[in-house]
């Protein structure tokens, strides 16, 4: 066995694997650029060594330099995790050069996996479903109709130049075919000046669902059930699970056969996933595979109870499995949500800066949470966004769903936006309830982005009965005030109006044994907490029934967090809601004529004057954070009104920098 | 006697309405509430106790005579909030548009006698055109018995303004004679010159709100200490201010029970100084992981954001905190940012409110607008305050302390209590690239040769260690610590006894 690994990688990966080798009592060593110094994979592992500057072309993939950290530490192994060198066969060649454990598959599986065109003609020839479609350029019309025929309807004509939906053509029937063949040639003509045109057959409702496959050095090969993947935001996967709520036994069956098949084709060690993609009618197509440990594998050590990381581990070292694939069973139902640092609210843009609370919900038998950052810590520009990623495990689905939603109520992190809310919102969206995913799945059900303040609760009376007994809690503290005017102590009101939106719920608090009996819209509820004054998180149960709110007191407002949903809540006696009505509604700023810095950072140059016309898509201003300059620019035409920040200023988010006419 | 129980019932309904049915609704209209609205939800329910309701003008010229309104303009009291007792005025701006007359102006002494007496805060509600004109001379006469009295129970009770509409003229110097001033957007507006005396005069065209409204006031010019978004906003919050504070100036700050542990530790604490000494970092969020139940009333959020005041409680007593902001302007101190600590801290000193200074200066603003500007006396202002107080004094360096901006913020040499700093703080005379030139002007321009001066100079002096020597710096402490070293000693200090020389009063570089 090896006695040091190192590994080339960093954030939750590397601690991922720290933890493994750890357990199996093999010494570790971080690499890390000088961004990452203070970082939690550095201060995890038995030793650290900085192999250069912030970007990753200067350090994380920089392979000399790996080679030179595991030459100083004498580290004997190295683990690659996923990304970064992972599939680089230069990588693993330098190492088996240098006589240290590549802890992964051969040099082979990897060149031939990383080639599309060659992977799928190893597919093919193994014996695995592809993708029917033709591989001659197609001349006219009626030539992509004979073809479409023979592959099936509904076909996509695919510009074989094309990108970015440019060039792509949906067809159900003949006249469709004709004509999108036609407009794809055209389109693609003007776009890529190439008009070459294939045709696929276009999968409706795609999931991506994917095989484990592990391999020893001897020969054994297994598959470890699948996972499906279906849920992505352009192609970036959000939430995974294992096993796939569509498959069936049978399909289950076939699929791991013939991954088993194209592994043994490869030659396959170490552990190994085949993708496909599945249509409606469970018809399977390979698409790719990867040579490397997923981000996704926690749901695939949840249900089988395996430690892939300690058998990628045991395999590179040269030991044989220990099970064959009877002995391979799948248990229970686990579900992963990645959390990323990126802001729903603006489109997903990676958000930066100190993480001023972070706090995961507690780790269990049925919790994992694989993180690679710590309150206090600082969310880099120059990594992958994704900082944690949270994993519950269940007897059944719906026992890991309401896991995860309890899970995702209680993560707290502040200082960087997150999406959190919209994994909370994922995971109780009825399509997802009822196991109906895909990868369109996001893009159809928020086509306008995400926005928590417009989820709606399924139980706003929850909110209403918490925000009621935190108030009540406020009031009762004021109440306990010294140098009251004796005999005159204040009575604590019973009776709360709660606003929000621009409704008002009456609600009455009054203190019970152990808690508080909250009534609202004549029902009364039960509400025990030990929840304390500033504490994110309101813990505590409603009729006996457990339930965890986030809660941040703004002002006058309790703003609220839970299963996705973010409201603004106000506690006011009855005499002040009927005086709110008076009130007048201010109108927020119309956002569209101003130009916000979407983060913290200094306004490095104008671009623009006053007066000066701006069409769509120039450049406006350029904001330095972390020292990166971001350029925005225009979203519509338009003219410079006035600008209101200065050059060098440091900008807050949302600060107006300039107003349109 | 039935009679007269029904004539007062009348009466009482009489006043009660103010203006009338009409004038309600124009300033409902307004997104403005009544003067007794106000005052309602203000004080806890029900423990409003209103005086002369009864008082009416005496003026009977231009027809005067038949316009008589109870009360005339102004609603007068006292009530309790969270049950300790507050003395109010409102003004009605129904009534005559609540001009001050030389009733209304007796009815506002009467209060503020009394406050001064029993020794309670007084607030004043301000929403009036200005002073009634048809009493010539004796509104104006009525204005100046205010003005007095604001200046005689300045320092000895609380006073708090919230401008709830128009406020102009020499109607501002009451207000302007308060501890706090406080807005409403869009509603509320001060200055000495309206926008139509200003066309006038300085050609100038103005708006009322650009003049002198809420936005303006706590952003510009810092006449106002923070702007809410509508009265009940501005109502309920002030509310939350009188939590902190003391009745009177012989009494201490209230305390009120907080289940935060004094000993509680934030390990992340221990990351917010950034590494790059010209990286910025933000104050509040040490503050608000210090204090109880992350709690923090801020004062003047919107102006100088160089320096960040407020309110806090420690330990479940109330603090005053005062903080050099590294985010804007790098934390630097500058005309605004002095006079409004300056002010603060004087009001801290004046109520035996205990004050915590947390330190990342990197000097005085240099410039010709500051120098031109006074930053010589108003920054003499913020040293003579921090010096002149008397009031536990704890002052954490977090990072930088350069130059006479050091001393300015209460260091030890200023009778600082208790004086910490963190590992990462830096007490020089300034930064070491700029101290390197200056002791090594013949090395310039040979930059490895400064580069190798400035570290050696940074190593030397770039640390807590030096002044630690002197004493300067009663401990280093780990950041992670802070909360728990601050209250212990907090404790330490609750029984402080100092007095400054007797005299009529310092001599403050106004």
């Amino acid at each position: 066995m090896f006695k040091k690994i190192l590994i080339a990688n960093r954030g939750e990966i590397a601690c991922r694997v720290i933890k493994s080798a750890r357990k199996m009592g093999i010494a570790t060593v971080a690499v890390y650029s000088e961004a990452d110094k203070d970082a939690l994979h550095v201060a995890l592992a038995d030793e650290a060594v900085c192999i250069g500057p912030a970007p990753s072309s200067q350090s994380y993939l920089v392979i000399d330099r790996i080679l030179e950290a595991c030459r100083t530490t004498g580290a004997d192994a190295v683990h690659p995790g996923y990304g970064f060198l992972s599939e680089n066969a230069e990588f693993a060649k330098q190492l088996d050069l240098a006589g240290i454990a590549f802890i992964g598959p051969g040099i082979h599986a990897i060149t031939s996996m990383g080639d599309k065109i060659t992977s799928k003609r190893l597919a093919q020839e193994a014996g695995v479903n592809t993708v029917p479609g033709s591989t001659e350029v197609i001349r006219d019309g009626a030539m992509a109709v004979k073809i479409a025929k023979e592959i099936g309807y509904p076909v996509m004509l695919k510009a074989s130049a094309g990108g970015g939906g440019k060039g792509m053509r949906v067809a159900f029937n003949d006249e469709e075919c004709r004509e999108g063949f036609e407009r794809a040639s055209n389109e693609s003509r003007s776009s890529f000046g190439d008009d070459r045109i294939f045709i696929e057959k276009f999968i409706e409702q795609p999931r991506h669902i994917e095989i484990q496959v592990l391999g020893d050095t001897h020969g054994n090969i297994v598959f470890l059930g699948e996972r499906e993947c279906s849920l992505q935001r352009r192609h970036q996967k959000i939430i995974e699970e294992a096993p796939s709520p569509f498959i069936d036994k049978k399909t289950r069956a076939l699929m791991g056969e013939q991954a088993v098949a194209l592994a043994r084709a490869v030659q396959y060690h170490s552990a190994g996933t085949v993708e496909f993609i599945v249509d409606a009618e469970r018809n399977f197509y390979f698409l790719e595979m990867n040579t490397r440990l997923q981000v996704e594998h926690p749901v695939t050590e949840f249900v089988t109870g395996l430690d892939l990381v300690e058998l990628m581990i045991r395999i590179a070292a040269g030991e044989s499995l220990q099970f064959s694939q009877t002995d391979v069973k799948l248990s229970g139902w686990a579900i992963e949500a990645r959390i990323y640092a990126e802001d729903p609210f603006r489109n997903f843009l990676p958000s930066v800066g100190r993480l001023v609370r972070y706090a995961p919900p507690a780790e269990s038998d049925n919790v994992r949470v694989d993180t690679g950052v710590y309150e206090g810590g600082e969310v880099s520009i120059h990594y992958d966004p994704m900082i944690a990623k949270l994993i519950t495990y269940g007897a059944d689905r719906e026992e890991s769903i309401q896991r995860m939603r309890r899970a995702l109520n209680e993560f707290t992190i502040r200082g960087v936006a997150h999406n959190i809310s919209f994994l909370g919102a994922l995971v109780n969206h009825p399509r997802f309830a009822k196991g109906q995913l895909s990868t369109n799945l996001i893009a159809e059900e928020y086509p306008d982005g995400f926005d928590a303040t417009n989820v709606v609760h399924d139980d706003p009376a929850l909110l209403i009965t918490v925000c009621g007994v935190i108030h009540r809690r406020y009031r009762e503290r004021a109440a306990q005030i010294s140098g009251q005017l004796p005999g005159y102590e204040p009575q604590v009101d019973q009776r709360w109006v709660i606003v929000f939106g621009n409704e008002h719920h009456p609600v009455t608090v009054c203190p019970a044994e152990r808690g508080y009996d909250v009534t609202y819209a004549d029902l009364t509820y039960h509400v025990e907490s030990n929840w304390e004054f500033g504490q994110p998180l309101f813990r505590g149960s409603i009729d006996g029934e457990e339930v965890c709110v986030q809660v941040e007191r703004r002002h006058l407002l309790y703003r609220l967090f839970h299963w996705g949903t973010q409201v603004d809540m106000l506690a006011l006696s009855a005499r002040a809601a009927e005086l709110l009505s008076l009130m007048p509604v201010k109108e927020p700023p119309d956002l569209s004529k101003l130009l916000l810095s979407p983060m913290p950072g200094m306004l490095a140059s104008m671009r623009v004057e006053v007066g000066e016309e701006v069409k769509a898509g120039q450049d406006l201003a350029v904001v330095e954070a972390m020292k990166m300059e971001n350029v925005l620019r225009a979203e519509r035409d338009g003219k410079v009104a006035n600008i209101v920040a200065t050059v060098g200023e440091t900008l807050a988010v949302d600060q107006v920098i300039l107003e349109f006419e | 006697m039935q009679e007269i129980v029904r004539k007062l019932a009348e009466k009482r309904a009489a006043a009660e309405l103010g203006g009338g049915l009409r004038r309600i609704e124009a300033q409902h209209a307004k997104g403005k509430l009544t003067a007794r609205e106000r005052i309602e939800l203000l004080m806890d329910s029900g423990s409003f106790e209103e005086w002369d309701m009864f008082v009416e003008h005496r003026c009977s010229d231009f027809g005067m005579k038949d316009q008589s309104i109870p009360g005339d303009g102004v609603v007068t009291g006292y009530g309790t909030i969270n049950g300790r007792m507050v003395f109010v005025f409102s003004q009605d701006f129904t009534v005559f548009g609540g001009s001050l007359s030389e009733a209304h102006a007796e009815k506002i002494c009467k209060v503020m006698d009394h406050a001064m007496k029993v020794g309670a805060p007084v607030i004043g509600i301000n929403d009036s055109g200005g002073a009634r004109i048809q009493e010539g001379v004796a509104s104006l006469g009525g204005y100046a018995d205010v003005f007095q009295r604001n200046v005689l129970a300045s320092g000895v009770i609380p006073q708090i303004s919230l401008i709830m509409g128009p406020c102009a003229g020499g109607a501002v110097y009451s207000p302007a004679m308060t501890d706090f001033i406080f807005m409403v957007k869009d509603s509320s507006y001060m200055y000495v010159t309206g926008p139509e005396v200003v066309k006038t005069v300085t050609h100038e065209t103005v708006t009322h709100e650009e003049l002198g409204g809420a936005v303006t006031h706590s952003t510009k010019s810092g006449v106002a200490d923070r702007a809410f978004e509508d009265d009940i906003d501005a109502l309920l919050m002030i509310r939350r201010l009188i939590n902190y504070l003391p009745a009177n100036n012989r009494v201490a700050p209230p305390y009120r029970p907080t289940p935060d542990n004094a000993d509680r530790t934030e390990p992340s604490l221990d990351t917010l100084v950034p590494d790059s000494p010209t990286k910025s970092y933000d104050m509040k969020e040490l503050i608000l992981k210090i204090v109880d139940d992350t709690d923090f009333f801020e004062i003047q959020p919107e102006y100088a954001k160089n320096m960040v005041i407020g309110f806090a409680r420690m330990e479940g007593y109330p603090v005053g905190i005062v903080a050099n902001q590294p985010m804007v302007l790098a934390g630097c101190l500058d005309i605004k940012s002095s006079i409004k600590a300056a002010r603060f801290v004087r009001f801290c000193d004046c109520f035996s409110i205990p004050i915590i200074t947390l330190v990342d200066v990197p000097g005085f603003m240099p410039g010709t607008s500051q120098e031109f500007g006074g930053i010589i006396k108003h920054g003499a202002k913020l040293l003579y305050a921090f010096a002149e107080a008397t009031v536990p004094k704890i002052t954490l360096i977090t990072r930088k302390a350069y130059g006479g901006a050091y001393d300015v913020m209460a260091s030890k040499h200023l009778r600082g209590d208790v004086n910490l700093a963190w590992p990462s703080a830096e007490i020089a005379v300034m930064g070491p690239k700029g101290a390197v030139e200056i002791i090594f002007r013949k090395e310039r321009g040979d930059e490895a040769r400064i580069e190798e001066l400035t570290n050696e100079y940074r190593e030397r002096f770039a640390n807590p260690f030096v002044a630690g020597r002197r004493g300067f710096i009663d401990d280093v402490i780990m950041p992670s610590q802070t909360r728990k070293r601050i209250c212990r000693s907090l404790a330490l200090l609750r029984n402080k006894k100092l007095e400054n020389p007797w005299r009529k009063h310092g001599n403050i570089p106004l």
